[in-house]
């Protein structure tokens, strides 16, 4: 496997990975959903051509037609995060561009001609957009983007315009979550022009206890001061998150640790097992990791085991399509053998 | 105020319904209007909807057929935007012009761009953004009766200008 989850980054007892999106279009073709096919395929041309030049140093980017994949690829793409599910339902000429290391993508034909994406482990969204930055001016030397100088980049939703940028943070807030305090920063977020959403449930109810810290506003910042006020944001949450963790800890550490080492118990033992519970398990060993009390298991571990428990990766590994049922019982096989082999 | 359906929690959410011509206009709590939701109107808002509804067109009204602007490039009409919240190309942006400034104020505070300028205009763009700052400074020497100064300014802004058709 590669990808971000495979490497520690800052601040990741708290924060999952941090993601930069940039959204482009070139300036003389219609949006993705008033093209013709003929426009699509100039966009991925002219996408493929700007990237892939030969003897180049971004040339360990490889091209992947999305058409030509079958819907498990796909769909393991989207549960990397590499692709969006909009994309992967696409009928349209739509492809993706993927650095070897998987922390660089571009969407090709999504919403707007180009989403340019990195993903990098923990806290590092400054990095991220540099990055993004960088393959953003390997476009810019052979297409001309869709600009406009009151508007800045021009994109297919307003609430993309400007910077054309979202940035999010990945957070996991047990802790938050548990004292029920989290509506409150929800709450807040959402005053400071910033969203807070779940990873993989709805609002309050986040699978996993995950929840995704992106801006709101795209034009008038710079993309500077929407780092800034993210960054800040989330150090704040992130500091929270900390003490009412020590807190809950000290209240009643056995109870604390109870809840833990049951859920790791459950993890290495259990022979059915759904995505739901073992998100819900995988949250509290990963607490359990973060603070200390589990030491021979390694956070990037955990992050292996989220990506690969999802279908179609859990798919992929055993070779071969699975009903819901089976993919249970192969689900609980696979984090059994991962846990106990990060034991050994 | 209070809910108008359980008249216990503070009413946090204006619920507009027009049906016919007819407004109806409901104040109702988080809670109740999240019950509502599931029992009246039928399916959820969807993000075309929330569009309309934050664009003031009422999601349920029917759609007027008048002056409509359509972008001659990729045949996308004013209305068909307001519907589906989509712009269809760059050129709608200039077709729809300040039509859209409301939308966009809304959605960032904010309409004008402060971010990264592509490379190849970088010059070109700074320039105009100089101009406009001048611009502003003018108006300003003007209403506080400073002739000689808002002089200097102008045949600063003309320079620029110059310098930009170049």
């Amino acid at each position: 496997m590669k990808g971000w989850y495979l490497e520690k980054g800052p601040e990741s007892d708290v924060v999952i990975s941090s993601r930069i999106r940039l959204a482009r279009n070139f300036k003389d073709v219609p949006f993705p959903f008033k093209m013709k096919r003929e426009d699509g395929k100039k966009i991925l041309m002219g996408a493929k051509k700007a990237i892939l030049k030969e003897g180049k140093e971004n040339s360990d980017f490889e091209f992947i037609d999305l058409q030509q994949l079958n819907p498990i690829k796909k769909q393991i793409l989207v549960e990397k995060h590499l692709i969006s599910p909009n994309l992967a339902e696409s009928q349209f000429e739509s492809g993706l561009i993927v650095s070897s290391d998987e922390k660089v993508s571009v969407m090709i034909n999504e919403e707007d001609h180009l989403r340019i994406q990195c993903i990098f482990p923990g806290m590092q969204l400054n990095s991220a957009l540099e990055i993004c930055s960088n393959i953003d001016g390997v476009f810019e030397e052979s297409i001309d983007f869709a600009f406009d100088e009151n508007y800045g980049y021009l994109t297919c939703c307003p609430t993309n315009i400007g910077t054309g940028m979202r940035a999010s943070a990945m957070l996991h807030l047990p802790a938050l979550t548990m004292t029920g305090y989290i509506k409150n920063i929800l709450e807040a977020c959402g005053k400071l022009g910033i969203t807070v959403r779940g990873l993989y449930g709805e609002n309050t109810e986040a699978l996993g206890n995950m929840f995704q810290i992106s801006n709101q506003v795209t034009l008038g910042q710079t993309e500077e001061e929407i780092l800034t006020n993210i960054n800040n944001i989330a150090k704040q949450v992130i500091d929270q998150e900390r003490i009412l963790r020590n807190e809950l800890h000290k209240q009643n550490p056995f109870r604390f640790e109870d809840r833990i080492y049951r859920s790791l118990g459950l993890l290495s033992n259990s022979r059915i097992m759904s995505s739901e519970e073992s998100f819900r398990l995988l949250s509290d060993v990963r607490l359990g990791v973060d603070m200390g009390i589990i030491s021979n298991i390694d956070i990037k571990n955990l992050n292996e085991i989220l990506i690969s428990i999802q279908p179609a990766s859990l798919q992929e590994t055993f070779g071969r399509p699975l009903e819901p049922d089976e993919r249970d019982i192969k689900r609980a096989e696979l984090i059994r053998n991962r846990l106990t082999g990060s034991n050994s | 105020m209070l809910c108008q359906k359980c008249h216990k929690r503070v009413a946090n959410i204006q619920f507009t319904q027009v049906i016919n011509n007819n407004k109806i206009v409901i104040y109702l709590c988080d809670q109740c209007a999240k019950d509502e939701g599931k029992f009246s109107i039928g399916s959820p808002l969807s993000i075309n909807d929330f569009f309309s509804g934050i664009m003031g067109v009422p999601y349920m009204a029917s759609v007027h057929q008048q002056s409509d602007l359509v972008c001659n490039t990729c045949n996308t009409s004013y209305e068909e935007f307001k519907k589906t919240g989509k712009i269809g190309c760059a050129d709608c942006y200039k077709v729809y012009g300040e039509k859209l400034l409301p939308l966009l104020k809304r959605l960032h505070g904010n309409v004008q761009y402060n971010g990264k300028i592509p490379e190849k205009i970088y010059s070109q763009v700074k320039v105009s953004r100089e101009i406009s700052k001048l611009k502003e400074q003018l108006e300003l020497c003007i209403k506080n009766e400073q002739y000689e100064k808002a002089a200097t300014i102008r045949d600063q802004i003309k320079n620029m200008e110059i310098k930009k058709h170049d």
